[in-house]
Parts: structure tokens; C-alpha cells; sequence
């Protein structure tokens, strides 16, 4: 089986960034860090080109961490092959509130 | 570490020996070119500015000239003066022979004209090219570098490929003691809280908020808010998620030191090290232009979708995170980052053969857009009204 490819940039990152085509749910991606080294998470769902997976479990209300910084918080509980974008996330900037 | 640079009069060093021919106003641009056209060696700043601009402006533009004429990439300055502009041309020219390094200046409207100027100009460029063509480079310390950073035509790969790889120079080149400058505030929105934790001060914290609030003071001055509306149906539609997102992609190129300070458009580095902002525009022709005039010797610029251009003086290396743009475009393109994401090298590896590429262009090898001449386009960013 092709195993599909995402990128992690930072150690502390708990998302990690798809870079393949047709990543359709229960599929395999190899998960590298900047250094090269490989972790295998499987999706529980279809991730398109450039969206992210959870690499770990991350409660609701926790930060979501990409590039090592906050990009914003889970507004569920999210598992590792969770896809993650705008359903789960929400900004933590530009919310009026804030 | 060493390159081989050229020695400045003023302790400076270059990573190129031009012959700057640069005119004070926009009236004296075709002048210029044509002494450009005819002798070897040279370059030209053809800017649209200098003249009809309020003064903080024309102060700005004066400012920024020096900073070029200043700057070590060149060895030698003409300057082409109309007579009547706004700018300072006198203190331009006595801006530049304060750092020893020879200066000429042909007036135009004192000589007669744009054929007795053009005459006169290519004579006094002659002479500048012949006296500095024979310097040699020397070994010098990587701690003399200065080197700017920027990004443009972005796609998905930008932020995870080609800006990390200038990240990971970025870095190093702060450890080797070195001086590395970022500008483009308007991608510091949403991050911003983020970037001033990175300050090495509450000061320079807070000059960082100061200038994305007086950039965003401007757009609303025209009836803008450019934090609305962020990221865009498109960015979400690409798998970024939040604001914060999108510009911790792009300030990624930045790497992770501590920020030193925040730099205003003119400004020259003296002998400031480490990791500083400038305030500046994401518009190539201006930042090219301020990053220059800083006095940086080389650009790493990061591109998905294939930005071209360059700058006169200032080599610019393209460091491409597209795999298929990089394949379109190679002839526009210095550095394939794209083997990251089809996963063929790890950032880290990209990033040593970007620094590697650095050392080789600091050291004299021309890069796609120098080879080409493909820099003529470039401007400086001024913020008043024309009048």
C-alpha cells in the first residue's frame, strides 16, 4: 500500500500538514519532522492537500499547536487521525472578544 | 566560517563591486539608463520618486538613496541629478563619500541638458568602473553578512517548506554571529502577540505592536480593515484554519532567535547583529529596495507559485517549496524546497544546501535573476500623497 505523506515542522506540534493527493479516510500517512524522522497515523476521515491532522490527542479547549505556536483552540475533543480545520478550531485572535 | 567579500573603505563588506548610478528623481531615470546601458559594471536604481511629495516623504526618499549608495554591494556611486528635485542630492553625495568610497555627481539642468549629462555621465562611470574593477575579494568572517528575508507569490508549500528552510538559515546565521533582517509587517497581523514574545526586550515587544497598529491605521485611514475577513474563503478553502495560522506561516522564515529591534524603512544597519525587523510594505519593489538599503549583501527568498525578480545590487536567491513550480520555472528558481513535501529530503537537509547556496552567492556566483538582469523594476515606499 502507497503510504501518503505530511509534514510536522516542530517538535511540539500536535498537527501535522498533509501533502498528498486523495488521503481518503482509514488511509495511512507517514508523518515526517524536520529532521526526516517518520511516524504512520491513520486518518478517521478524507484530509485534502494542505489540511491538517491531529498527530495526538487534543482535548476541548486545548491549544492547537502548529509551527510550535498556538493557532488557535479545539472546540471539541479531537484524536490523533482527526481531521482538524475550521469545524474543531477556532481562533484565538479577531473573535471580538478577545 | 568565511565568504569571499569585498573590504569597504569603512570597515564594510560586499558581496558584489558595482558601480551605483542612481538618480535622485524620477526626471533623471532615462539619463540613468542610458549611462547604465553603456558601461559595464554598473547598475541603476530607476525609482518613480523624489519630487512633488510632502518632506517627510522627500526626506524618506534622500534617506533611502543614501542607504543604497551606502550600501557595501557597491564600490563606487554616480549620481544623477536633475537640479530642481525635492530630494537632498548634495547630501546624498556627501552621504556616500563619508564611507571613502569614490562619488561623482552630473547635474543635468547645469549641464545642458539630457545628451551633455548623458555624455558627461558615461565619462564620470567610466572612470568609477576602471578604479574599482581591480579589487579583489578577501576571506572574511560570516559575521560580516547581512542578509534579508522575504516571500512572495506563496502557495500551501511556502509555510511549511521554503519559509522553514529560511528559517533554519535564518538561525544559523544569528549563531555564527551574523545580522539577519525580516520586514513585510502586514503578515505579522493575527501573530503579532506571538512575534513579541520573541523580542529581546518589553520595548522592542511593544515597538512590534506599534507598527502592525500604524499599518493597519493606514488601511483604515482609506476605509479598510485588514484584519476582517482573515484568513480568506480561499485560505480556508487551502487548509488554513485561522489568522494566526496564516501568518505564523509566513513569519516561520524569521527561524527563532530573539528580535533585537525594529529598523524604520531607511534605516541602515551599522553595527547592529542578530535577528531585526524593518517596517516595510510586502510589495516587491519597495522591500527589495529597504532590505537594500539596509545594507544587506543577499536576499533568501521564499516562493511558491514563482516570483522572479530580483534586485540590482542585492543578489536575491528564489528558494521554491512547489515541487511542479520549481520544475516550470528553473530558470527562475535558485533552490528546490519542494523535495520536502514529496518527502525526498527533511527540512534540515534543504536548509544546509540553502546555506550552502548563500555562502557560494555571497561569494561571488550569480544568481538566476542576476544572471538575467531581471531587477529593473523596483521602487521606494514613500507615504504621503503625491502632489
Amino acid at each position: 500500500m502507497v503510504l501518503n505523506f505530511a509534514l510536522k515542522v516542530h517538535d511540539c506540534d500536535n498537527v501535522a500538514t498533509v501533502f498528498s493527493n486523495g488521503v481518503e479516510k482509514k488511509a495511512s500517512v507517514e508523518v515526517y519532522d524536520k529532521k526526516g524522522n517518520k511516524s504512520v497515523v491513520t486518518v478517521h476521515e478524507p484530509v485534502p492537500f494542505g489540511h491538517k491532522v491531529a498527530v495526538e490527542p487534543i482535548a476541548c479547549g486545548a491549544r492547537i499547536i502548529k509551527y510550535g505556536e498556538e493557532i488557535g483552540v479545539a472546540t471539541q475533543n479531537i484524536d490523533r487521525g482527526d481531521y482538524v480545520h475550521v469545524h474543531n478550531l477556532d481562533s484565538m485572535r479577531g473573535r471580538g472578544d478577545l | 566560517m568565511n565568504f569571499m567579500g569585498y573590504m569597504r573603505p569603512d570597515g564594510k563588506v560586499g558581496a558584489r563591486n558595482h558601480v551605483a548610478i542612481i538618480p535622485s528623481v524620477v526626471c533623471a531615470n532615462d539619463v540613468a539608463q542610458a549611462i547604465v546601458r553603456q558601461v559595464q559594471g554598473t547598475v541603476g536604481y530607476f525609482h518613480h520618486q523624489g519630487c512633488c511629495q510632502l518632506p517627510p516623504d522627500l526626506e524618506r526618499v534622500t534617506d533611502t538613496l543614501c542607504g543604497l549608495g551606502c550600501s557595501p554591494n557597491v564600490g563606487a556611486v554616480l549620481v544623477v541629478s536633475l537640479g530642481c528635485e525635492g530630494t537632498d542630492h548634495k547630501r546624498l553625495v556627501e552621504t556616500v563619500a563619508k564611507t571613502g568610497k569614490p562619488v561623482k555627481a552630473v547635474n543635468i539642468q547645469e549641464l545642458g541638458g539630457a545628451s551633455r549629462a548623458i555624455a558627461a555621465g558615461i565619462d564620470a562611470a567610466q572612470e568609477l568602473v576602471i578604479r574599482i574593477s581591480g579589487l579583489q575579494r578577501q576571506p572574511v568572517n560570516m559575521s560580516n553578512v547581512v542578509m534579508s528575508i522575504k516571500c512572495g507569490a506563496s502557495d500551501a508549500t511556502s509555510g511549511m517548506a521554503s519559509n522553514c528552510v529560511i528559517g533554519y538559515v535564518a538561525d544559523k546565521l544569528v549563531d555564527l554571529g551574523a545580522t539577519v533582517v525580516f520586514g513585510e509587517t502586514t503578515e505579522f497581523i493575527g501573530a503579532e502577540h506571538i512575534l513579541a514574545r520573541r523580542a529581546a526586550t518589553p520595548e522592542v515587544g511593544k515597538r512590534i505592536f506599534e507598527i502592525v497598529e500604524r499599518m493597519e491605521m493606514r488601511a483604515k485611514s482609506l476605509g479598510c480593515d485588514m484584519r476582517k475577513g482573515q484568513p480568506t474563503p480561499g485560505n480556508i478553502e487551502g487548509g488554513l484554519s485561522s489568522i494566526e495560522e496564516k501568518s505564523l506561516g509566513a513569519i516561520m522564515k524569521s527561524g527563532s532567535r530573539a528580535i533585537q529591534g525594529v529598523l524604520e524603512y531607511p534605516d541602515m544597519i551599522t553595527d547592529q547583529k542578530g535577528l531585526w525587523i524593518k517596517d516595510t510594505p510586502g510589495r516587491e519593489p519597495e522591500i527589495l529596495t529597504g532590505m537594500a538599503c539596509t545594507g544587506a549583501q543577499c536576499m533568501l527568498f521564499s516562493t511558491g507559485r514563482g516570483a522572479p525578480q530580483g534586485f540590482p545590487s542585492m543578489p536575491v536567491i528564489k528558494v521554491c517549496g512547489n515541487p511542479n513550480t520549481y520544475e516550470r520555472m528553473q530558470h527562475d528558481m535558485d533552490l528546490n524546497a519542494g523535495v520536502i513535501i514529496n518527502g525526498e529530503k527533511s527540512i534540515e537537509q534543504v536548509g544546509e544546501e540553502a546555506f550552502a547556496k548563500l555562502l557560494s552567492v555571497l561569494s561571488g556566483e550569480m544568481t538566476k535573476n542576476e544572471a538575467i538582469s531581471y531587477f529593473n523594476s523596483i521602487d521606494i515606499h514613500t507615504l504621503g500623497p503625491v502632489i
